[in-house]
């Protein structure tokens, strides 16, 4: 039997041990109970099994040249990503209960922390969630706890897939979700003020928002704090290459997808959410949170540390009910920041930034095309509309061998024709060049 | 060791990035660019490899040692599913291009894995229907608490509470909690198990459902499981099977036959998936007839024609609850396993799982003080004896001394409705050889405990750290790097 190391004859011997049959081990489960035979393929030989994914994973189009962003971004993932990663005394260990065992996770997270503050400009981050939208979910429910208020104002441009998530975790709550549109792409300044009051919680904005476009909320941070409301910001890791931060914005609670930081697009995940706020908040933040002190000889050592905030101590009253997160992605955004590092990242953030821009006048010359904002700041995605459907189009180009973009009216009214369409550093010259002229011939 | 950030040598590069190939243009306003570079750690390649290689070996993992932390299920983490997980027909698939017009057909192979993956776990848990988004255990609880709510609300039921057993895992109560119910919780008898005289107490009008592990921390089976079940239906609440446990009965029962409404299932546990030190794991929720409609969107379907496709039209379903499907990649690795298990492998691993563990436990009873003689199931509960106690030697004392056996040490200190527990879980992928070795090392401390007390509390002296001081990082908090 595969993965199972017993021999029958150590099955017997144990049992003998034991002084019980196998059946009688299993005989606390009431006969009627128990099940018959199960409909299941029989098992397959891993040569099988290799032969049979491979066959599967050839149904999937990867070779598609990918203009798809979305908040979920086709970067380029250095090989010593995948190679220190795979090293099994990582990815085959647990939660770092015990210390002594542990260092090496535990110090990975610590500078994993380190490293998002840094990128952020924060104080303080943990150890990772499960996604950039259930670390919005988190961060609401952290925001509440903190003011003790229920209201929450949000920005349509936050990516609405992680908006209507927020909807189905708040259903059963008594949160005031009010949702603010946003205008040419910037936060709706006179909106928000006028709905920001003494019940507030937070403010949720994001940088650059769905549409790309970037923004400076240190106003509306300052705002917010003046109704002794909080600002929680959602942003793209990469691009705080070059961005101005959350932390000097003034935001209280940063929560971003951390999936472009060297993790494989697989489909949807494993993803990575991560969480950064001001220190005088830690005991409100969810999730584990490692420390450094020193052992009983007075060596450098880390721990899982606050955990009195947390589920397996406090139960019903801990701050958050997440127990496994996702640790190998954070240690995989950490090597990932550690071989861009300070100059990489950087470099990087720039050439998304400048393939965008280059990318945006190519296809805002080609007759018909034009851009959806006046404002013209925005960082390696933008919306540009179509004179046809651009559902229709991207259907089409997708038969010339490009993922050329998201139809906008999927989660917008009115955007029929409005294509979102991402540029990574990925993308050559060449490529750009190569989608113009097919649009071009779609049109 | 130092911290990566202490050997950065400024001007010192691994990835070269591309040159540009396009002019730069000035396409941001200064105003929203930042005025310093993040302080990331400036490096080599081998400079960052030879870090994470230095820390990867001051792990335990599965791969480097025997690891029975009790309701963790370290099994082993078949190779096979790393290497189908990193094919680029999965890896490199973009989790946006169903949502195009006609995307559905670029992505049918995942669509299949995540069907056939919805069928399997139907047929092994006695369920009606899936969703494979939860992205932990935890976050499956969740999901499945939020289903319960919808259910309550569309039948008009004013429920406020959730039953949760004193030897549940903490993720319980926290999940019902945050979800919006008031915990109230079950006591356990002094056979460790659910007390029935005190749920039938408990059960009222109130109660939304109830939260069980079955067999519960303890690795005890609860022989009138369909009873408790019936009872919390008679007050129209739902049951619902934490399958944190499901190891010990995969393959030879199905929660859905006892009588659980909704069930959630730890990936990373019964079907192998790596811990990753704390995560990605995967936490699929399954239900019965009467709540499929609740579950949440997307759902897969296949056409009349064979394909697969995306539903998302689901007037009563809670929502969305992940951005996509789910940790994909977990779940093809799990999709292996079974594919690989098969029908008649699957038996086999709760066999060898439940029998590794009552060898355990008919071994160190005589010299440790069992929770329960009774045969357990995945799982068995020690506590140091009173001698050992009076000596000074505590759970914590016989963990850390087993570190330097070799072993990863079981959970301690739970459940905490056993003093002093230490709470060992074998899994069926480890060997007689393993758990003997394991077994004699644990009789060694217990001797040893009642000789030479002090020895045992100095344990660990193999480690690169020796009993870091938790109160003082609680208290001079450092959670981030500064210079």
């Amino acid at each position: 039997m595969p993965f199972i190391s017993n021999t029958k004859e150590q099955q017997r011997d144990m049992l003998a041990e034991i002084g019980l049959t196998m059946d009688k081990l299993f005989s606390d489960i009431p006969k009627d109970l128990r099940a018959g035979e199960f409909n299941l393929p029989k098992g397959l030989t891993e040569h099988q099994v290799r032969d049979a994914l491979a066959e599967i994973a050839g149904k999937n189009y990867i070779n598609l040249t990918c203009f798809l962003g979305g908040g979920f971004y086709d970067h380029f993932i250095p090989a010593a990503v995948y190679a220190i990663i795979s090293r099994s005394e990582f990815y085959t260990a647990y939660t770092p209960y015990q210390p002594e065992l542990s260092q090496g996770t535990l110090q990975a997270i610590y500078e994993y922390q380190s490293a998002i503050c840094r990128l952020t400009e924060m104080e303080a981050a943990n150890a990772s969630l499960y996604d950039g939208g259930t670390a919005i979910y988190e961060a609401v429910m952290m925001a509440l706890r903190i003011t003790g208020r229920n209201k929450v104002i949000i920005d349509d441009s936050v990516n609405p897939i992680y908006r209507v998530m927020i909807d189905s975790y708040t259903k059963n709550l008594s949160i005031q979700l009010e949702q603010v549109n946003c205008v040419d792409g910037q936060a709706n300044r006179d909106e928000i003020y006028k709905k920001l009051d003494d019940d507030t919680a937070a403010v949720i904005l994001q940088n650059p928002n769905f549409f790309g476009c970037v923004d400076d909320f240190s106003d509306i941070a300052e705002a917010a704090h003046k109704k002794g409301a909080l600002l929680i910001v959602s942003c793209y890791p990469v691009s705080l290459g070059i961005l101005k931060t959350p932390g000097a914005m003034g935001a209280d609670i940063v929560t971003g997808e951390g999936q472009s930081l060297g993790m494989p697009m697989s489909f949807g995940g494993p993803y990575l959410g991560f969480m950064a706020t001001k220190m005088k908040y830690i005991r409100k933040m969810p999730g584990r949170i490692v420390g450094q002190t020193k052992d009983k000889l007075d060596r450098r050592s880390f721990v899982l540390t606050l955990q009195a905030r947390e589920q397996h101590i406090r139960r019903d009253k801990a701050t958050s009910n997440i127990c496994s997160n996702e640790a190998l992605c954070a240690l995989t955004a950490l090597v990932y920041m550690s071989l861009l590092g300070k100059e990489g990242l950087k470099e990087t953030a720039q050439l998304c930034a400048d393939k965008a821009s280059y990318a945006y006048h190519k296809l805002t010359a080609i007759p018909g095309v034009k851009a959806h904002f006046k404002q013209k700041w925005f960082f390696n995605e933008f919306v540009l509309d179509l004179p046809c459907e651009a559902a229709d189009v991207i259907a089409r180009l997708i038969e010339k061998g490009f993922a050329a973009g998201f139809p906008l009216s999927r989660y917008y009214k009115n955007m029929e024709k409005s294509i979102l369409i991402c540029v990574t550093e990925k993308r050559t010259k060449q490529q750009i060049g190569m989608l113009a002229e097919s649009l071009e011939a779609c049109l | 060791m130092k911290l990566l950030f202490e050997k950065s040598v400024k001007g010192r590069r691994a990835i070269q990035v591309d040159n540009s190939d396009v002019p730069t243009t000035i396409n941001i306003n200064s105003d929203f660019l930042r005025k310093n570079s993040a302080e990331l750690p400036e490096l080599s390649e081998l400079d960052v490899v030879r870090h994470f290689t230095a820390l990867s070996r001051m792990n335990f993992g599965v791969d480097t040692n025997f690891y029975p932390l009790g309701s963790c299920t370290m099994k082993y983490n078949p190779k096979v599913c790393e290497r189908i997980a990193s094919y680029p027909g999965f890896a490199h698939l973009h989790p946006l291009l169903p949502q195009l017009r006609m995307g559905g057909m670029l992505t049918q192979g995942a669509l299949q894995v995540l069907y056939d993956m919805d069928i399997f776990l139907r047929e092994i848990t006695g369920m009606a229907g899936f969703t494979l988004q939860p992205m932990a255990g935890a976050h499956g609880e969740l999901t499945g608490i939020m289903i319960m709510a919808a259910y309550h609300r569309n039948k008009g039921n004013k429920k406020t509470t959730v039953l949760v057993p004193d030897s549940a895992h903490g993720t319980n109560p926290a999940s019902a909690a945050i979800a919006g119910y008031k915990v109230v919780v079950v006591p356990s008898d002094d056979n460790g198990i659910m007390d029935i005289k005190a749920l039938k107490k408990l059960i009222n009008n109130e109660v939304a459902g109830l939260m069980l592990t079955c067999p519960n921390t303890l690795g005890l089976f609860n022989s009138h499981i369909k009873e408790i079940c019936d009872l919390i239906h008679s007050v129209d609440g739902l049951a619902y099977y934490d399958g944190a446990n499901l190891n010990a009965i995969v393959g030879k029962a199905r929660p859905g036959d006892f009588g659980f409404d909704i069930v959630h299932i730890n990936l990373h546990k019964t079907f192998a998936t790596p811990h990753g030190g704390g995560g990605p794991g995967s936490g699929p929720v399954g239900v019965n007839e009467k709540l499929v409609d609740f579950l949440p969107v997307s759902v897969v379907v296949k056409r009349d024609d064979g394909t697969y496709a995306l539903e998302y039209n689901r007037p009563k379903s809670i929502g969305y609850i992940a951005p996509f499907y789910g940790n994909f990649a977990i779940i093809l690795r799990a999709y292996v396993y079974i594919l690989m298990l098969g029908k008649e492998g699957l038996g086999k691993v709760a066999e060898n799982a439940v029998l590794n563990a009552n060898y355990i436990l008919a071994k160190l009873k005589k010299h440790y003080k069992a929770a329960s003689e009774n045969i357990c199931k995945h799982e068995c509960v020690f506590s140091p004896t009173d001698e050992m106690l009076q000596n000074g030697v505590h759970a914590l004392d016989v963990a850390k001394s087993l570190i330097d056996r070799g072993f990863h040490p079981p959970t301690v200190y739970f459940p905490t409705i056993v003093k002093e527990a230490l709470m060992i879980e074998p899994t069926e992928t480890e060997s007689k050889e393993t758990i003997d070795e394991f077994i004699d090392a644990m009789i060694e401390i217990a001797e040893i405990a009642k000789t030479e007390p002090e020895k045992i509390k100095q344990s660990p002296i193999t480690t690169p750290v020796c009993r870091p001081d938790e109160t003082a990082a609680a208290k001079n908090l450092d959670i981030s790097f500064h210079i």
